[in-house]
């Protein structure tokens, strides 16, 4: 059979021309395309009538058309081969995507931060390791094994106007915890400015009011009742306020293992008083009832009598008849 | 285990005094060697000192009981004697009743002492005073409270209380689990 070198050629062009339909698209209106979200907008307007008579085929064919566009401006990119695996690179993205969550707010400063941005402190960059030069080696600056670390030091010395007897390193651990603790007070007041509750002062939590339980308020009771000048000594008590004589005492006993006559002689003592059922008297309480009746005697009026002066106090009372 | 605190001895002590008096001060001084008394666990234990200082190495759970167990304080801070105290509080004794051996068993079992059962009673024993029980042969049962003075108890019908019980040898066999 002899074919027509002409036919043929034509035959070639019309199918080479048919794989290029396949890759171009014509729209009216160019598609927008943004590799970097790997989005095209199409803002074409729809044929109706086509979409009524024959949506899925012309909704496909959109869809075709629109992604063709897209993979036509992908490989327009720079392109690279690892391992069988094409890959482009895509440009950033130029389309503006909406955010998800709200706009954080911007932090309230702490009370410091305000008063550096007012004074014009800036905060200097420092490196986190310092040279230490007794062990010879880069350390942190600060927390665990830190460089230069004072509280560390088996020496101190004693200033000249010091006490001598004052421990200097239990000084340096106690200013050391109460600077700490009043950082702590701040951070907790800095949270309650920025929450808008109330600040707390000191000795109580950063509660509000109607959530404290009910121990807690019975402890924020009591500590408000001392808080006179007297230590609530002529507080009032309520009505059903249980008998609290003894908050916030600490038990103390003596030593197990004492020199063994203080222990003794300690017994016979409470013996004898026991024996001689005499009335004790409490030097510290009477003194105190004096200064209550205001009858602390100047020295120069010797001549009155300390009337009703010191009321005694009974070592404890009788038990009558006895179970064991 | 701790030495008791002035409160606590105190209240021990009244109740001691009320069966021994001043015998107390003999418990004490001893002269042939340091004794103390140590709570432990809400009991008081009478020690001699080195053999607390020995307890000193056992840990708080571990210890049972040390020396001579005397009585233990109740959640209301009352001291209630217990038998094992008996040993101390019958040689120093002020007030002592006497049991017929035929109402030694029922004293042992725990129940009061009757007139039938009385067999000698100290004199001037006033009323409501700790006493302790013995048996005709003088040997200790127990020790308890007396209900009726010695002049109220010449005049006394048989079944009539003379003295209530308080702790009995016989614990130590109905009690044992208890006694420490």
């Amino acid at each position: 059979m002899v074919v027509r070198a002409e036919d043929l050629l034509q035959k070639i062009q019309k199918e080479q021309e048919d794989k290029l339909q396949s890759i171009q698209v014509s729209k009216n209106i160019e598609v927008d395309v943004d590799c970097g979200n790997l989005l095209a907008c199409d803002t074409n307007s729809m044929d109706t009538q086509r979409l009524r008579s024959e949506k899925e085929v012309y909704l496909k064919t959109l869809a075709r058309e629109g992604a063709q566009l897209l993979f036509n401006e992908i490989w327009k990119l720079p392109i690279e081969r690892i391992q069988e695996a094409v890959i482009a690179k895509l440009p950033p993205p130029t389309t503006v995507l909406p955010r998800e969550k709200p706009v954080p707010k911007p932090k309230q400063p702490t009370k410091w931060e305000e008063y550096a941005k007012l004074k014009g402190i800036r905060k200097l960059k420092k490196g986190r390791m310092v040279w230490d030069d007794e062990s010879k080696s880069w350390k942190p600056r600060w927390g665990y094994k830190r460089a230069n670390d004072d509280t560390k030091e088996w020496v101190l010395e004693v200033p000249r106007n010091a006490d001598p007897n004052e421990d200097q390193f239990e000084k340096k651990m106690k200013e050391k915890k109460e600077r700490i603790a009043k950082n702590d007070l701040q951070r907790l007041r800095n949270i309650a400015r920025r929450t808008g509750k109330k600040v707390p002062g000191v000795g109580q939590t950063a509660v509000a009011q109607e959530n404290k339980s009910k121990t807690e308020l019975e402890s924020a009771f009591h500590v408000a009742k001392q808080a006179t000048a007297s230590l609530g000594r002529f507080q009032e008590t309520l009505r059903e306020e249980k008998n609290v004589k003894k908050r916030g005492q600490k038990r103390k006993f003596e030593a197990v293992t004492q020199k063994s006559n203080t222990e003794k002689e300690r017994q016979l003592n409470i013996l004898n008083q026991m024996y001689k059922k005499q009335p004790q008297l409490n030097i510290t309480k009477a003194v105190n009832k004096e200064v209550q009746d205001g009858e602390v005697r100047k020295p120069k009026a010797g001549k009155r009598k300390p009337a009703k002066s010191t009321k005694a106090v009974k070592g404890g009372k009788r038990p009558k008849r006895g179970k064991r | 285990m701790r030495p008791l605190t002035e409160e606590e001895t105190k209240i021990m002590f009244e109740k001691l005094a009320k069966y021994i008096g001043e015998g107390i001060k003999d418990l004490i001084d001893r002269p042939d060697g340091a004794y103390c008394f140590r709570l432990h666990k809400e009991r008081v234990y009478y020690v001699a000192e080195d053999i607390m200082l020995k307890a000193t190495n056992v840990c708080r759970e571990n210890l049972i009981c040390l020396g001579v167990c005397f009585g233990k304080f109740t959640k209301t801070r009352k001291f209630r004697l217990h038998v094992t105290a008996l040993d101390y509080l019958a040689p120093y004794a002020k007030f002592k009743v006497w049991v017929k051996p035929s109402a030694e068993q029922t004293f042992l079992y725990g129940n009061h002492i009757m007139k039938a059962g009385l067999g000698r009673i100290t004199d001037n024993t006033p009323k409501y005073q700790g006493v302790v029980v013995y048996s005709m042969a003088d040997v200790p049962l127990g020790f308890g409270v007396a209900a009726k003075s010695t002049s109220e108890c010449r005049k006394a019908d048989p079944m009539t209380i003379i003295a209530f019980h308080q702790a009995d040898v016989g614990e130590y066999l109905r009690n044992e689990n208890n006694l420490t």
